[in-house]
């Protein structure tokens, strides 16, 4: 790599350690994640999705784009092995 | 070299349990919705079992499941299931995955929990069966041959 890229890539490592300085801190309970996200989920997921399991709600309905992109990399994954090490039918064997 | 384990008591077990484990399987997916579990984990065991009667029974008709390349397909149909589901509240004008305007009779918190079941199917289809087309081939050898006319080609 050329000194262009390597002081790009170290600007934005300085960009994202200096950015990680303001996040709220691990376990924090004041975090908005736990006044505003997790309460709110608690509280609806019974009369807005009829699943008792928080966390399937959570997974498939309320994150149901993260899942789907999950999905498509399990079978990404799939379609990768099979492009790199498979093997046509009649080379079977 | 992965090999079939040549061994009576060890097939006759592995052919015994694999029922079982696809029960169990299929319960951790359906079951998803009110006790732990959902599409990742209940796939997860639903490959184990395809992948545990390969090792054992190998690649004759007695273990004949998901021959050829019908895994990966399989697994890209899973991949739809979901996108399909996400897509029909979009009929309705609603966002993708929606789940409230999927057009069925029941109230809208009811729709939601039909979404997410099915989307978990979709989810149990992909893992199971791409962790099956991976271990094929990773072990092409123990992989079924695909059926053709009747016999094995």
């Amino acid at each position: 790599m050329n000194l262009h890229r390597w002081a790009a890539l170290a600007a934005l490592a300085v960009l994202f350690m200096t950015a990680s300085t303001s996040l709220p801190p691990l376990r924090s309970g004041d975090a908005p994640i736990r006044t505003r996200v997790e309460p709110y989920y608690i509280e609806h997921v019974v009369e807005q999705t009829a699943t008792l399991n928080i966390v399937s709600a959570i997974l498939a309905d309320y994150r149901s784009f993260d899942t789907f992109g999950e999905t498509t990399v399990v079978f990404a994954a799939g379609l990768a092995v099979y492009l790199l090490l498979g093997r046509r039918e009649d080379e079977a064997q | 070299m992965i090999q079939v384990y040549d061994s009576v008591i060890v097939r006759t077990v592995a052919k015994l349990l694999v029922p079982f484990i696809q029960v169990f399987g299929l319960y951790v997916v359906f079951h998803g919705a009110k006790s732990p579990g959902g599409g990742f984990q209940g796939g997860a065991i639903l490959g184990a079992s395809l992948i545990l009667l390969r090792l054992t029974v190998g690649p004759s008709a007695a273990g004949n499941y998901l021959p050829g390349r019908s895994a990966l397909r399989l697994g890209a149909g899973g991949v739809l299931v979901y996108a399909v589901i996400g897509l029909i509240p979009m009929l309705n004008g609603a966002a993708f995955l929606d789940y409230g305007s999927i057009p069925l009779p029941m109230l809208g918190a009811a729709r939601h929990a039909v979404g997410i079941e099915l989307v978990e199917v979709g989810v149990a289809l992909a893992v199971s069966c791409i962790m099956v087309s991976i271990f094929d081939d990773l072990a092409p050898a123990l992989r079924p041959a695909k059926m053709s006319q009747g016999k094995l080609t």
